[in-house]
């Protein structure tokens, strides 16, 4: 230990080695943290169409017009180590055709420094709600959820769905709007 | 004290001497040098492929090389990349995936999930910080991925490369022209992915006009 260089060497490795070990430490000690928070989720208005699928496969689907209130508060999700929560509301509902299917109809980034309490109402869809062919028709059973994805600035990304959720049947004919 | 005959423990004349220090090795010292090289490569390569192994992908850590999961993920961040075959894609999911004809992968998440009742799934895809899907960069007439895509299912992050969590932070003073603010929104919509391999550097640097997809 007497040249610089073997001395820069040592140092540069114990500098590693201790960063590994305290990075380890921190992932570890918001890795078991639970991150779920209560969702209140209502649905305002819904409306079917058929239309030509005009965002991919050109067939004719079923398309929905969903227009919802989101309430929440996220502050207890946030920590020192959470970087953004990446929140979607996504339905989920099963066809004849498709046994699961999963459609996310709204996202928002939440950065940490934001206000973290959601009230939100009379909220449209952002993405089109295009099924996989005719399964939106007459579906009672469409499941609206909002759930959110956990970035760490470092360790694990969990995803945690909200405890609320809300049913949405959809009308039997198209071009029908149904409000709630 | 110096003892003759006892080779590593002799002083070099200068730091840089290295070759002095091969010379005065007899071939056995050499011999053990070499294998003790051996054994450190081989090392390093069996816990890169026991990570394969581990988390099922062929590729279990990755770093990501644009921005179009910001501000989630920036140029230079690593990911972590488990691949179970058995856990079914659901909507959320940050997937890896490659594309047919492409070599370079794609990390992106995923917005629609269609699966059959025998297990079939097709799924579209699309940065957080793009306008519109993944359609784009699919094959010709190409609209959904299937499981086949995947090359896994991004885990965890190390905190290493992040500097500004508080936000979207610009340089001060980093005016962009016309040409590069397209090539960034080309870039943006067209993220890609570089593998991490053992013998390769971890941390890839990026400056912004110098790196193709």
């Amino acid at each position: 230990m007497n040249t610089l260089l073997s001395r820069a060497n040592s140092l540069f490795a114990f500098t590693l080695s201790v960063m590994a070990a305290l990075t380890l430490g921190c992932i570890l000690t918001t890795a078991f943290k639970d991150r779920s928070a209560p969702v209140s989720l209502k649905v305002s208005r819904v409306l079917l169409k058929k239309v030509e699928d005009f965002t991919g496969p050109r067939k004719r689907s079923d398309l929905g017009f969903i227009t919802f209130h989101i309430s929440a508060d996220l502050e207890k999700t946030f920590d020192w180590n959470v970087k953004q929560l990446f929140l979607y509301l996504s339905a989920e509902y099963s066809t004849k055709s498709n046994a699961v299917n999963q459609v996310v109809l709204w996202d928002k980034i939440l950065l940490r420094g934001e206000n973290p309490k959601l009230d939100l109402k009379d909220v449209k869809s952002k993405y089109f709600f295009f099924d996989d062919g005719h399964g939106l028709k007459g579906n009672r059973n469409v499941t609206l959820t909002l759930s959110w994805q956990v970035i760490p600035i470092a360790g694990i990304l969990p995803l945690v769905t909200g405890s609320g959720r809300v049913s949405v049947p959809f009308p039997d004919s198209y071009e029908i709007a149904t409000a709630f | 004290m110096v003892r003759a005959g006892a080779v590593g423990t002799h002083l070099p004349t200068s730091s840089l001497d290295i070759f002095g220090d091969l010379r005065k090795m007899n071939k056995r010292q050499l011999y053990y040098q070499v294998l003790n090289f051996a054994m450190i490569v081989s090392s390093a390569l069996m816990i890169w492929k026991g990570l394969i192994v581990l988390t099922g992908s062929e590729s279990p850590i990755v770093v990501v090389l644009s921005g179009s999961m910001e501000p989630a993920f920036h140029r230079g961040d690593l990911l972590f990349l488990t691949n179970f075959r058995e856990d079914p894609i659901r909507a959320g999911e940050i997937v890896v995936f490659k594309v047919e004809g492409r070599d370079i992968p794609i990390v992106h998440r995923v917005i629609k999930v269609h699966e059959k009742d025998n297990g079939d799934i097709k799924f579209l895809t699309k940065g957080d910080n793009n306008e519109v899907d993944d359609r784009g960069l699919y094959k010709e007439g190409q609209n959904w991925l299937e499981k086949k895509d995947v090359v896994g299912r991004a885990r965890g992050q190390d905190g290493f490369s992040e500097r500004y969590y508080y936000g979207k932070h610009e340089i001060p003073g980093e005016e962009r022209s016309s040409l590069q603010e397209q090539h960034l929104q080309f870039k943006q919509a067209n993220p890609v992915l570089k593998p991490a391999g053992a013998c390769r550097s971890l941390a890839v640097r990026m400056d912004s006009g110098s790196e193709g997809l």
